[in-house]
């Protein structure tokens, strides 16, 4: 960490977003983690996203649960909501707040440990629920807040800083939440922001539950020879599916591309995630597939990256359940509270 | 970079040549980083007396000062600060710091220096002359008698000093200020022959002096051949003549309505001595367009805020006479007109000519060397404009005991310049006497030290100040127009100093990159406030500035290239507007990165006791 802000001097030629706004505006408090820690570029990534798809940083609602990751929420878009809940709760509070106010844009920050142990059954079901949010969990396979103990996402050949085994075996986060039924699933690497600033883009323009499986290296326990989830590990063994670019909807195309070699697929919002497709034969809205694909890798040791699973035309958790299309924050006491009429017509028809 | 290992087309893969590694032994890369310290002529390491003086060691920055440009109290008040246009500050917010006026404060708090003096060795039976008494020539003096040279002065004033003592008046450098720092010299053991004009350089040569230093200034103010020049009589004063006369108390009173042609720093000299010789109502009137005036713009302002005048775009067409009288001056208004090649015309507006009524002219259009009293039967060569020919490195006329420098070598500069060509004639001397050759100049002496303390601690202070430049307070005005003597400005107290030292940005604390350790985690790219850092593919120089994050299209700012790194990327630091706050190396989780300091010294003629300060 720095114990000195960061001075707020910036490039004088940065360049403005739409909304007028350097990317320097989406900043956060100084972080605290280690440094080093890919969380940090983690917090950068989504940084450089919110300011290249010109949000507002006041119509943005950050969630967090508790961990190294959860605390990173401070470290980026000050002028946002947030809400840092209770150890592997944040699915829960993310869902309410979801339901609350479905005008914000939602991004979850989570970790290993929050999310793949305490707050397993809470991730399941946002996932199974397609609460309308960006997932983000910083996966590093450490509890580093208690000194490095291995996670439930460590690889089990993956051994301790000093040579400790790994008993059990790895959940996979990204395999999970495509069996679950999330609609978005992507895996990227925190020391790769050419591959996760598009692919966090595009995660914020899908509506549904868009889930980013972030390997994001502890520099302090888990960044050695030996590990699974160091720096040097991951560039070595990553495998990247497919290629993304993020178009705004505004963006007309004009590169030409080798037909055959892109596929688009236009999101909610009229923007577009632009694939390249590097495995040859590999379907993005194939389920099974997917799931056999990141395990066929897996177990040559390989760490697949990129666009995982994507269904643009899956429905979000308000629309499953039919609720009304406004945020229920902005109905007035008429519409939340029918009277006793409302209530007698509602007994009576369970007689 | 696994989109870039995927990327089909090859137009992403660089292309030879791609640009080299940067070789940080080289001492020009980091010095050219301390932006101040390059563009000062005489090259004083300017962040490193900033620093001294926020920690209140006022002795200390005086004599990094005086060792580098030996009159820090004189060039604090009057000096033309190369330095301030080129500092980063300017850059990244409006106003670079006031440097100029930080060396000042050195020079107001300072404690006693003589014991600090550079002991002076047994002659060593070498004789050297300086002709001139300014600021070039002592520079020669001081670095020489040191060493043992027996130094001889001559000038035609009662003191020395030159142009310093002649032409700035005493409202901008108190007089006592600077027989300080002359007299510090001539203590050196000099021998003065003052009040003594050299009408030969033959006969000073017939002496047998070891080695001749000319350092005569350009003495002559250019003169304005118009209408009426020849009957204008008393009521026409050359600028700089005018001043000295003034300088030496011989003039005392001007007319009420007075003219002052020209544009540079002795035209607001002149019209700010005018303003308290009785002037009334002084006009600058120029030539040229405002902006592109050649006095600094403080100095205009200065002007500005004594009530004087400035027209631009009026060019002089004669001097109005009435019954053998001056009465005023008539001009010619033009507008500046460019040609193809970018070159300015002032070409007239073709309005009827302008009438100035006023009581006396002061004429500061410019100076020009002259040399009646250098033979030209000596072996010492004149070349284009009847000036010398003159080295350019080494100051050796083509006579090979000659030496030149200041304004007597290659024109009109300013005190900055004559002190480094003091310094670089003086090397040149020491080395002749020494068999030495002359193009075989001295390294400097170069530094670069870690200033790490502890995980997150430095020994300079990182934390960036915010502050903007701060104002020097003024005398009253009413007073300073009533007294000459009075000095306008009042100086930083200790307070001011303070704040504006601390918005230096310690440019000369350097980020030095070791790619071997580098983990590539991007730690420094996100935390880096002012998005200097890149790790991208190499290629050629031109392509590579503009695939930045920030493109770096400031040619003058270099970039600072690592090599190659494990992912087959390179470290790419744009270096224009770090702001050298170390968070880069404060997040590297290896220490890849590290803040060092470059501290550069600026060769002088060897000595041991010099040498403790360079």
């Amino acid at each position: 960490m720095t114990y000195i802000a960061k001075p707020k001097f910036h490039h004088p030629k940065l360049p403005l977003n739409d909304l007028g706004l350097t990317r320097r505006d989406y900043e956060g408090a100084m972080s605290t983690l280690c440094a080093g820690c890919g969380h940090d570029s983690v917090s950068a990534a989504i940084v450089e996203a919110c300011f290249e798809l010109n949000l507002p940083a006041h119509r943005v609602a950050k969630m967090s649960g508790i961990g190294c990751s959860s605390k990173t929420p401070t470290y980026f878009l000050s002028k946002s909501h947030g809400f840092n809940s209770v150890h592997g709760r944040m699915p829960s509070v993310a869902t309410g707040a979801n339901l609350a106010n479905n005008s914000l844009k939602y991004i979850g920050v989570s970790g290993d440990g929050d999310t793949a142990s305490i707050g397993f059954g809470q991730f399941a079901h946002a996932v199974r629920r397609q609460v309308d949010m960006l997932y983000v969990v910083e996966n590093n396979g450490t509890y580093g807040l208690t000194k490095g103990q291995f996670s439930a996402t460590n690889d089990r050949v993956s051994v301790g800083r000093k040579g400790q085994k790994n008993a059990f075996g790895a959940i996979d986060l990204a395999a999970m939440a495509i069996q679950l039924g999330a609609s978005f699933v992507a895996r990227s690497f925190s020391g790769d922001k050419d591959q996760l600033v598009p692919l966090m883009k595009a995660a914020l323009s899908h509506k549904g539950f868009a889930f980013i499986d972030v390997i994001s290296p502890c520099v302090t326990f888990n960044n050695h020879i030996g590990s699974t989830k160091s720096f040097e590990f991951v560039r070595d063994h990553e495998h990247t599916v497919t290629g993304v670019d993020y178009v705004p909807h505004r963006e007309t195309i004009t590169v030409d591309y080798e037909e055959g070699s892109v596929i688009d697929v236009t999101l909610h919002d009229q923007s577009r995630v632009r694939l390249r497709k590097l495995d040859t034969g590999y379907d993005l809205s194939d389920q099974a597939g997917a799931l056999q694909h990141i395990m066929s890798h897996q177990a040559k040791g390989e760490v697949v990256t990129g666009l995982l699973y994507l269904d643009a035309g899956e429905t979000e958790l308000k629309e499953k359940m039919d609720m009304v299309a406004a945020p229920l924050n902005s109905l007035g006491v008429a519409e939340l509270r029918p009277g006793m009429a409302a209530l007698e017509k509602i007994n009576a028809g369970l007689r | 970079m696994s989109l870039d290992e995927t990327k089909s087309n090859s137009e992403s893969r660089p292309r030879p040549p791609y640009m080299k590694p940067t070789d940080i032994t080289d001492p020009n890369f980091f010095h050219k980083v301390v932006d101040c310290q390059w563009a000062c002529p005489a090259h004083t390491p300017v962040p490193e007396y900033i620093r001294m003086i926020a920690q209140r060691r006022y002795t200390d920055a005086y004599m990094v000062n005086w060792e580098s440009n030996v009159f820090p109290g004189v060039l604090g008040r009057t000096c033309d600060r190369p330095c301030e246009p080129a500092c980063r500050r300017g850059r990244i917010e409006d106003k670079p710091v006031a440097i100029c006026r930080l060396k000042r404060v050195a020079a107001d708090y300072r404690g006693d220096i003589e014991h600090l003096m550079p002991e002076i060795a047994p002659k060593n039976g070498k004789r050297i002359v300086c002709i001139g008494g300014g600021p070039a020539s002592l520079t020669v003096a001081r670095d020489l008698a040191p060493l043992g040279y027996h130094v001889v002065i001559y000038d035609r004033d009662a003191s020395g000093g030159g142009m310093m003592r002649s032409q700035i008046p005493a409202f901008r450098l108190p007089e006592a200020v600077l027989d300080d720092e002359v007299e510090r010299i001539l203590k050196f053991g000099i021998e003065t022959r003052f009040n003594q004009n050299v009408d030969s350089l033959k006969s000073v040569l017939e002496e047998d002096f070891d080695a001749v230093f000319v350092g005569t200034g350009a003495p002559r103010g250019r003169d304005l051949n118009i209408p009426g020049r020849e009957e204008v009589g008393g009521n026409f004063h050359i600028g700089i003549d005018w001043l000295m006369s003034v300088a030496f108390g011989h003039t005392s009173k001007i007319g009420k309505r007075v003219i002052v042609l020209g544009g540079g720093n002795t035209a607001m000299d002149c019209c700010r001595t005018s303003k308290r010789l009785g002037g009334t109502d002084v006009k600058v009137i120029v030539r040229s367009p405002f902006e592109t005036m050649k006095a600094s713009p403080w100095e205009i302002e200065d002007a500005q805020s004594e009530d004087v005048d400035i027209l631009n775009n009026h060019v002089p067409l004669e001097f109005v006479l009435k019954n053998g009288k001056l009465v005023g001056m008539k001009f010619d208004k033009v507008a500046p007109v460019f040609d193809e090649s970018g070159r300015r015309k002032l070409v007239s507006t073709g309005e009827e000519p302008l009438f100035f009524p006023c009581d006396d002219v002061l004429c500061a259009i410019g100076q020009e060397n002259h040399y009646p009293w250098i033979e030209r039967d000596i072996g010492l060569e004149f070349g284009e404009w009847d000036m010398p020919v003159v080295d350019e490195t080494t100051f050796r006329s083509t006579h090979p005991k000659v030496f030149f420098g200041g304004d007597a070598a290659f024109g009109p500069e300013n005190i900055i310049w004559a002190v480094q060509h003091g310094h670089q004639a003086a090397i040149s001397i020491h080395q002749m006497c020494e068999d030495i050759d002359l193009n075989d100049r001295p390294a400097p002496n170069v530094t670069l030290v870690s200033q790490k303390m502890g995980m997150h601690e430095w020994s300079y202070h990182n934390d960036i100040s915010n502050d903007q430049r701060y104002l020097v307070p003024h005398a009253d005005k009413t007073k300073a127009l009533g007294n000459i003597k009075l000095e306008v400005e009042l100086g930083f107290d200790e307070k001011l100093a303070y704040d504006e030292a601390m918005r230096c940005l310690n440019c000369d604390v350097q980020t030095v990159f070791e790619h071997s350790i580098c983990i590539e985690c991007d730690a420094c790219v996100d935390i880096c406030p002012v998005d200097c850092i890149n790790f991208t593919m190499n290629g050629e120089e031109a392509d590579v500035r503009q695939a930045l994050r920030v493109p770096a299209l400031d040619l003058d700012q270099d970039l600072y290239v690592s090599e190659i790194l494990p992912t087959g990327r390179v470290m790419i630091k744009d270096e224009d507007v770090c702001l050298h706050c170390g968070l880069c190396a404060e997040r590297c989780p290896t220490a890849a990165w590290d803040m060092q300091q470059h501290l550069h010294n600026e060769a002088r003629a060897k000595h041991q006791e010099l040498a403790r300060w360079g």
